[in-house]
């Protein structure tokens, strides 16, 4: 008998731990503080990527605050931790959605952990704004979901053309991160890109996340003997990578993309990182107005620590956020969902952000070469014209943001021992059909 | 050949490193029958110790005074966490059962990862380069870093040393007791409780040794690094016979060697290099079912 | 009132009380008032860990044998019956929707699916169980370990679904639906939960279930008093292995399956559901798995500088618990079953107290010692 109670109250207590709530409409704007989940890696291994994040979001929050809010209303960012896993990230954002009532996320940096969270989003018609999932499939999830940079189509191009043209490379290799959306999207871009510009894929390697030890990857692409080895990965593994490949006496210059961009890359590579390639959202040193001004209040805010592209996309992804609440004139779903979609011409820190019909952004990619532990500035490679979506080249021209802060006085680009290609018209930019003039945009043409 | 060549080298390096840390599985579980899953953590704890210390005594460039105090301190401090851990955690646990030690075990590897993460944060640092690194060719392509000779150097100086102290001290006499039985042992005399405590800190430092060396050698530490580390040593240990001290070293090299070759070969023969990680647990099952005792233990007869 | 109507009417009054859960569960709220949606998420997750908790429990806990690769299994069912559900399903939905109507096509086609996922994970578990479950403790773990290892790094090379970056749905060349339906609510969950609980209930209290807590406490004695150790324990692996299959059809259909959700931690965390509930315990199981899964989210509300900290509260708080409660948080004895069938009591007390209590250091031979966990049964 006392067992039969001690159940009952044990039922009892698990029903009265439901705490039921009444279901209503979670699409109409509720009034009052705009709150905002931001989600990321806070603690996991790419945690680099998501405190970056959560500054850049938190500082154009606070600025937006200050300035007196959007439309009179504050914003509330909620932050919350996935460690850097997909299923994690899927139980962050039901809980950011459905306990916080969020009225828009911003978040992942890692494609797989966007497209494992995007589902949330897209069912609770809750907008999610990726600031730099760079994978197509991100936005494919439905027509919630946004992102405020360009895609790996995009991006595994740049690099491909700019080893075939510039480097005038022949053969290469791949080094990829077979757990990672991302790495797999580059490398597949790159692949097509590369052999249609006549090169030759000479080997392909995987590696695991997690790898410590890549010799072995690397002995094989050795004896394949390449001209450029593509290493689109996250940073904690390429500057191993890099040092491994030193070691092994390799001198072919390693390609990336923008997972390579932490301050962490130097000290893990170091000097072997020297005459490496990456792509990438925007560069540090860009002389432009816009972005000093926005380094110089970044490292203000946070103990004197340079932003990276991450920082500045989580900032800009607020940003187009705040104004496209502005222009929605509040938070109803639907009416945010179309103001964001309707993004156009948004002047952000990382470039002018326009939305095409994939709800995925339009904009130039930059090449940085690594040299003594700074990214300098190669070229802007500008992305094929789509009809009626991309931002006119010849609008936000700029000429004299070109020239090269403080490490030279030259106007042009100063530097690339890669002979040949330290003006900023290069091969690469005049092939690529769409336009890609190289010289074009107000923040481009910049010298870290 | 030269590639083959370089491909053994590569493993070898590798194996070198299971082999330090199989010990620490080897000999607990030998004396306690305990599979101390925190093992893998001990070693991400030494690096981590030897990234402090080096930061701590300010070592700016490569120096190998530096390596030494780095190497030697981490060990030490490693080897005071492991008596610590075998002291709170495991002493109170070790008249239970079976599943709860390893429920306790486990939760002790939980509690060091997270709190590292939480402390330090779950990405990667830099380990600062102990050694001015150079490579040297042997022929054609092949070639040998200098940190990678210090992991052989490091790591058979320290195996010997091991043996001698198991061997050749009385210490290591009573360790081979209580392995033998743990009550005859203490009848005898041995204070068990201290050769366990001892054994763990012989065990942890070793494995701190084979942190800073992996980490001199691939600079890039976290706290989740001994996750896949450790649990490949273990499966090192077991294939050379856990509790059989020359079999961890054999189980290991030999999974280093196995898995490096199937990233370098495995392509030609339709394996891809993400089969790495199965590899050691498919020789792993194979021995288990051909040989249950590994590839060194000695089979025990079943009482009735 | 004969028994067999009484089954009948205790498993309609669960049904009910399932559907009226499941309404308060889904988007749509029973009469409009339903649990919060994040609490849904976390009752869905508690009840697949439920079923794999106390699957595995008929192994470890009336068993005795040392498996640490359910997770394996898990993943088997899981990329089995999503692999058919996104490339072969489809069109046979299709046409049933057209006789049955859509909702029930699609009820009948993840039967199916869950079927044969339950079917896979079957033959997988009587692969792996034939050859190493004549290994005994420690190396049984360590080989099931493996084995668990070994599939999920096969299905890490599968890229037909969609290997290490997670199944979504169809991969490039191959057509097929883009994405994995989303077919498992509660309800669905709740009564494999049931199920599974009846199912192993009603194994450990048959001949089959004896000879399996025969083998647990004394094998060599069970093989002499004539059981066929052997064939019983491979049964045990193979049912226990089936239902972990169902669990993970359940997970592919809600949450689009990852390698990386079925790495050996997850094994881990089922294993310390059963331990934390009392080894050989099915409710202490169902209990187990049920503060497993909230655990780590409600020290999610822990305050800012805590917050951080919070994984590291529920180490603590797990070893605390190993060292104060050993036995776990029922012991061995069952909750509440008596309520539901006062007929049959569980054995208790003096009966087959287990060998635990004795230091594990003073087993002489390390292989003539399976685990015999569990306190008081």
């Amino acid at each position: 008998m006392r067992r039969i109670l001690l159940a009952l109250v044990l039922i009892a207590a698990v029903l009265g731990s439901f705490g039921c709530v009444t279901r209503g409409t979670t699409c109409a704007d509720p009034g009052g503080v705009i709150k905002v989940g931001v989600y990321g890696d806070l603690s996991g291994q790419t945690s680099s990527f998501g405190q970056s994040t959560r500054n850049g979001a938190q500082m154009a929050a606070d600025e937006i605050n200050a300035a007196g809010g959007i439309n009179g209303r504050q914003v509330q960012l909620i932050h919350e931790d996935d460690q850097g896993e997909p299923g994690k990230a899927a139980t962050v954002t039901a809980k950011l959605i459905n306990q916080d009532q969020v009225r828009a996320l911003i978040g992942e940096v890692a494609s797989s952990n966007s497209i494992a969270a995007a589902p949330n989003a897209q069912e609770a018609k809750v907008p999610m704004i990726s600031p730099s999932s760079t994978n197509p499939k991100v936005t494919q999830v439905g027509d919630y979901i946004f992102r405020v940079c360009f895609i790996d189509p995009f991006q595994g191009e740049v690099m491909a053309k700019f080893a075939a043209n510039t480097l005038k490379a022949k053969r290469a290799a791949i080094l990829f991160d077979s757990n990672s959306d991302y790495s797999k999207g580059l490398i597949q871009y790159f692949k097509q890109s590369f052999t249609s510009l006549g090169g030759q894929i000479v080997a392909e390697q995987a590696y695991a996340q997690r790898d410590r030890d890549f010799s072995g990857q690397l002995t094989n692409i050795r004896s394949a003997s390449p001209d450029v080895i593509y290493v689109p990965g996250y940073y904690q593994e390429v500057g191993v990578i890099a040092k491994q490949t030193k070691q092994l006496g390799i001198k072919a210059p390693l390609l990336g993309g923008d997972g390579w961009d932490s301050p962490q890359l130097w000290d893990l590579g170091g000097e072997a990182l020297n005459g490496s390639f990456i792509s990438n959202h925007y560069s540090v040193d860009d002389p432009s107005p816009v972005i000093q001004d926005f380094v110089k209040r970044y490292k203000a805010k946070y103990n004197n620590v340079a932003p990276d592209a991450l920082a500045a996309l989580a900032y800009d992804a607020m940003m187009v956020l705040a104004d496209s609440i502005k222009r929605a004139g509040g938070t109803e779903c639907t009416a945010l969902r179309n103001a964001i979609a309707g993004t156009s011409g948004f002047k952000g820190i990382t470039g002018t952000i326009s939305l095409n019909a994939e709800r995925n952004a339009v904009k130039p990619a930059v090449v940085l070469e690594l040299q003594s532990l700074k990214f300098v500035y190669k070229e802007t490679i500008q992305p094929d014209a789509t009809p009626g979506t991309s931002p006119s080249p010849a609008a936000s021209a700029s000429p004299g943001a070109s020239a090269s802060p403080g490490t030279s006085a030259s106007p042009s680009n100063t530097n690339g021992p890669a002979a040949g290609n330290t003006s900023t018209n290069t091969a690469a930019g005049n092939s690529n059909a769409g336009g890609t003039n190289t010289n074009s945009t107000n923040r481009s043409n910049t010298n870290r | 050949m030269d590639t083959f060549i370089q491909q053994l080298i590569n493993g070898l390096n590798v194996g070198a490193i299971y082999a330090l840390i199989a010990l620490g599985y080897t000999m607990v579980y030998g004396i306690l029958r305990l599979i101390n899953f925190a093992h893998g953590d001990i070693y991400m704890v030494g690096a981590f110790t030897g990234y402090f210390i080096a930061l701590s005594i300010g070592m700016t460039g490569p120096s190998w005074g530096g390596l030494i105090i780095v190497l030697t301190g981490s060990m030490i401090v490693a080897a005071l966490v492991g008596m610590a851990i075998e002291r709170f955690a495991y002493r109170p646990v070790r008249k239970y059962s079976r599943m709860t030690t390893l429920i306790t075990a486990i939760g002790v590897s939980l509690l060091i990862e997270n709190l590292f993460v939480a402390r330090f944060g779950g990405q990667g640092r830099a380990f600062p380069q102990l050694l001015q690194d150079q490579t040297y060719k042997l022929f054609g392509n092949a070639a040998i870093s200098k940190s990678q000779i210090l992991i052989f150097v490091v790591s058979v100086v320290l195996m010997l040393l091991l043996q001698w102290i198991i061997y050749r001290t009385k210490v290591g006499t009573a360790m081979r007791a209580v392995s033998f039985n743990l009550n005859s042992a203490k009848l005898m005399g041995i204070n068990t409780n201290a050769i366990i405590t001892f054994t763990f800190a012989l065990g942890s430092a070793l494995a701190a040794a084979g942190g800073v060396l992996t980490a001199q050698y691939t600079p890039n530490i976290d706290p989740l690094m001994g996750i896949t580390t450790g649990l490949k040593a273990f499966v090192a240990a077991v294939l050379g016979g856990i509790g059989n001290i020359p079999g961890a070293v054999l189980g290991g090299l030999l999974i280093g060697v196995a898995e490096t070759m199937v990233v370098g070969y495995g392509q030609g023969i339709g394996i891809a290099s993400t089969y790495r990680d199965a590899v050691a647990f498919a020789i792993l099952i194979l021995v288990l079912l051909l040989r249950p005792a590994g590839l060194l233990g000695s089979t025990v007869q079943e009482k009735v | 009132m004969p028994s067999f109507v009484k089954r009948v009417l205790v498993a309609l009054l669960i049904v009910l009380a399932l559907v009226a859960v499941n309404a308060m569960m889904s988007k749509a709220g029973l009469f409009g008032v339903g649990v919060p949606l994040y609490q849904v998420d976390l009752w869905k997750m508690a009840g697949i860990n439920i079923i794999l908790a106390v699957s595995l429990n008929l192994i470890n806990g009336f068993t005795g044998q040392f498996s640490i690769g359910h997770v394996g299994f898990m993943a088997v069912g899981a990329y089995t019956s999503a692999y058919l559900t996104v490339y072969h399903t489809q069109s046979i939905e299709g046409q049933l929707a057209g006789v049955v109507g859509a909702g029930a096509a699609a009820a009948i086609v993840f039967v199916f699916v869950i079927l044969v996922g339950a079917l896979a994970a079957a033959l997988a578990g009587l692969i792996v169980g034939i050859p190493t479950l004549r290994l005994r403790g420690d190396y049984l773990a360590i080989a099931t370990l493996g084995f668990a290892e070994i599939i999920r790094i096969l299905i890490v090379n599968i890229n037909k679904v969609g290997a290490a970056t997670g199944f979504r749905g169809a991969v490039d060349p191959w057509p097929g639906r883009v994405t994995i339906p989303a077919y498992t609510d509660f309800l669905w969950i709740g009564i494999f939960a049931v199920i599974t609980i009846v199912v192993i209930y009603n194994i450990v209290n048959s001949d089959t279930g004896r000879a399996l807590i025969s083998i647990r406490e004394d094998e060599l004695a069970a093989q002499a008093m004539g059981v066929n150790t052997t064939r019983y324990k491979v049964t045990a692996f193979v049912i226990s292995s089936a239902f972990a299959g169902i669990a993970g059809a359940l997970y592919g259909h809600w949450r689009l399956p990852h390698p990386n959700d079925f790495t050996f931690v997850r094994s881990f965390e089922i294993i310390i559901m059963i331990v934390l509930g009392g080894m050989g315990s099915i409710t202490g199981s169902v209990l187990g798995a049920i503060v497993i899964t909230f655990l780590p989210e409600l020290l999610r509300q822990l305050p800012g500088g805590v917050y951080d900290y919070r994984l590291v509260i529920y180490a603590l708080l797990l070893i605390i618990i190993m060292i104060t409660r050993p036995q776990g948080m029922l012991g061995g004895r069952e909750f509440g079953f008596n309520w539901l069938k006062r007929a049959q009591k569980a054995p208790e007390g003096e009966a087959a107290k287990g060998a635990a209590g004795v230091p594990i250091a003073e087993r002489t031979d390390p292989t003539a010692d399976p685990a015999k966990e569990v306190e008081n049964r």
